[in-house]
């Protein structure tokens, strides 16, 4: 370790426990009073076949340390709510506090997910009524909200399209998708059965033609698109890519992951798609990055329709609703229940929030600060060492490269990223998408200032040049986050993935 | 990890790899540039031995802590030999990239495809 090794931190020094570590036998954080009505038998409240045998291994823990623990841990993470989070095609935009406070009506929180449709009324109306928004805002006239997340709503649309090929008779075998997909792309192609075809992208960061219509054959079921691509690039030859797609008989399925940069713009169904997906927990706001929980609804053509998921929500005409099972050529149910409904009653508020012109000027704005801050940051002399990747105007996102950053200071773009955390930022997506070299993907959202993304430059060209007088600092960072530089390898090859009790 | 090298003796094919041709057999491996880029390897899965490998072609599977990767064979034929060191090392891949790392053995089904391949030097060119 060089000379720039720094202090342990408080947080540094105190090794994290577990709440189990913690437990002392006997200690209790609540002490019921004595019962002051009279015992009854066990048995007769419980049969002994349905009690347990052996106390449950619960943590023994006074009321002020499980405060602490819980404190504590939560102080040891990095969130939205805590500072920027420029994470390119995740969306981390602000999620308004009003949607906390619709979800946790005691209507929404409390509804039992096997309540009788006529007694959730309210539930089912808000679900049909985020289903139109959905199907409006795709340009395509059905939705499913089963999905629980963006992965979850491809699988879905992959299942669709195969169910949509064999109603006709056809046993299709190749998915396409171009190198800039998401990693979760092939994944659900190969997962649904497919084989995996990848398109090669041409000199503007789309898709190279002549590759699409090479491969473009009566064995493939199904191309899988996201536009703008994660290049952060709208690819303008989309109306001749579906008319490509379509004339072999293949679906044009629309991952939503970017739609950011395009609600009340463009619209998928007006470009050709057939199956879109939505990340509710991006471009709609939801805490996300966690894990869970999401949303990945979907929508799809008239010609997908008989295939979605079961059950659908009906409404008749007395204006009632009701779900409809009787679905003979659905792919059936995707999940148990009718998905995250907490996830549903907040993009539902901040579609209602904002109204098709306020969505519209949401991704206007977060188009606005992408190239603001691509600009900002050429205008530091950043370019030099970290140029943009396709140096064309960008839609909500951009791709450096740090390429030129490693080969002339010594420092790798993961370098760069764990350094951003000492200023305070959530480093942007690194290495990803994989045609760029030392990748660096970031997208700001349209819910930060100004300020913020000034800021942010700043950091950066600051860290290149600290760089430039030694490399070691960035090459050792971070120093201040509750724990130093991870070692991925080990966690990959030895990873420790429970905690003995 | 060792500064770039790129041995002279050995054939280059674009996407990152080399070959050693012994008469009618060839070594495959990745090059210095190739383990670079990947960063740190973590796993390897090689092919089984009697499998074809066809120049151009992914013939296994190398993944670091960034990506999975295609492994892409140099020239074409039979796998006669697996390096099974990597299995538990696979970090060798890094650390020695054209010595214990080197990945199968093959032997060559058209040895004229090595024309098709390329010497260090021109290699080299490709890469700055």
């Amino acid at each position: 370790m060089s000379a720039v090794d720094v202090r342990q931190t408080a947080q540094q020094r105190e090794s994290a426990t577990t709440i189990y570590e913690k437990s002392k036998a006997g200690r209790r954080a609540f002490v019921p009073p004595p019962v002051d009505v009279p015992e009854r038998p066990l048995d007769e409240l419980l049969p002994a076949r349905f009690r347990r045998t052996v106390e449950a291994k619960l943590p023994e823990i006074s009321e002020p340390e499980i405060n602490r623990h819980y404190n504590r841990l939560s102080k040891r993470n990095f969130d939205l709510d805590t500072g920027f989070y420029p994470l390119g095609s995740c969306t981390m935009k602000h999620n308004p506090k009003l949607h906390e406070r619709v979800a946790a009506l005691p209507g929404h929180a409390r509804l039992h997910p096997a309540q009788d449709p006529k007694r959730a009324q309210g539930a089912l109306e808000l679900m049909w009524n985020l289903e139109r928004a959905l199907s409006e805002i795709a340009g395509l006239p059905h939705v499913s909200l089963q999905p629980s997340a963006g992965s979850h709503g491809e699988l879905a649309g992959v299942l669709l399209t195969r169910a949509y090929h064999e109603a006709r008779g056809e046993q299709r075998t190749k998915v396409l998708a171009p190198d800039t997909s998401h990693g979760t792309n092939p994944a659900t192609v190969t997962m649904a059965g497919y084989e995996l075809v990848k398109l090669a992208s041409n000199a503007d960061g789309g898709i190279d033609l002549d590759d699409l219509r090479a491969k473009a054959d009566d064995d493939v079921a199904c191309l899988m698109l996201t536009n703008p691509n994660t290049l952060g690039l709208f690819d303008p030859n989309i109306e001749e890519i579906a008319r490509i797609v379509h004339g072999v008989g293949a679906t044009l399925y629309y991952d939503g992951a970017n739609l950011n940069a395009v609600m009340g713009i463009s619209r998928p169904g007006d470009m050709g798609f057939d199956i879109v997906h939505f990340n509710l927990h991006k471009s709609f706001t939801q805490p996300h990055g966690g894990g869970g929980p999401g949303s990945g609804p979907i929508a799809v053509s008239n010609r997908i329709e008989p295939f979605l998921p079961r059950p659908v929500i009906v409404r008749g005409e007395d204006g009632t609703f009701d779900f409809d099972h009787d679905r003979p050529k659905s792919i059936g149910r995707l999940r148990g229940w009718q998905g995250n409904f907490g996830c549903f009653v907040r993009s539902y508020a901040y579609i209602r929030s904002l109204g098709a012109e306020g969505l519209r000027e949401a991704s206007e704005i977060a188009v606005l600060n992408a190239n603001y801050l691509l600009a900002r940051l050429r205008e530091a002399g950043v370019a030099e060492y970290l140029p943009v990747a396709y140096d064309r105007l960008c839609m909500h996102e951009f791709v450096l490269s740090g390429a030129p950053m490693k080969r002339e200071l010594g420092i790798k773009t993961l370098d760069l990223a764990k350094r951003l955390l000492d200023f305070g930022y959530h480093p942007p997506t690194v290495y990803f998408p994989l045609l760029v070299d030392e990748a660096l993907l970031v997208e700001p959202t349209e819910t930060e200032t100004k300020e913020t993304l000034d800021a942010f430059a700043d950091a950066i060209a600051d860290i290149l040049r600290e760089a430039k007088e030694d490399p070691e600092v960035a090459r050792h960072a971070p120093y201040t986050t509750p724990v130093r530089r991870l070692d991925e390898a080990r966690a990959a090859k030895q990873p420790v993935i429970r905690q003995p009790l | 990890m060792a500064d770039a090298s790129y041995p002279d003796g050995l054939l280059y094919h674009p996407e990152h790899d080399w070959a050693r041709v012994e008469g009618d057999v060839a070594t495959f491996g990745i090059t210095w540039y190739a383990q670079d880029s990947l960063g740190e390897v973590v796993f390897f899965e090689p092919p089984e031995v009697g499998t074809q490998t066809k120049q151009g072609e992914p013939y296994a599977e190398v993944e670091s802590v960034k990506a999975v990767s295609d492994v892409i064979a140099p020239l074409s034929g039979e796998v006669v030999e697996v390096n099974g060191g990597l299995g538990d090392a696979p970090e060798t891949i890094n650390d020695d990239p054209y010595g214990e790392g080197w990945m199968v053995k093959v032997r060559l089904a058209d040895p004229s495809e090595t024309e098709a391949l390329q010497d260090a030097a021109s290699y080299q060119q490709t890469l700055s």
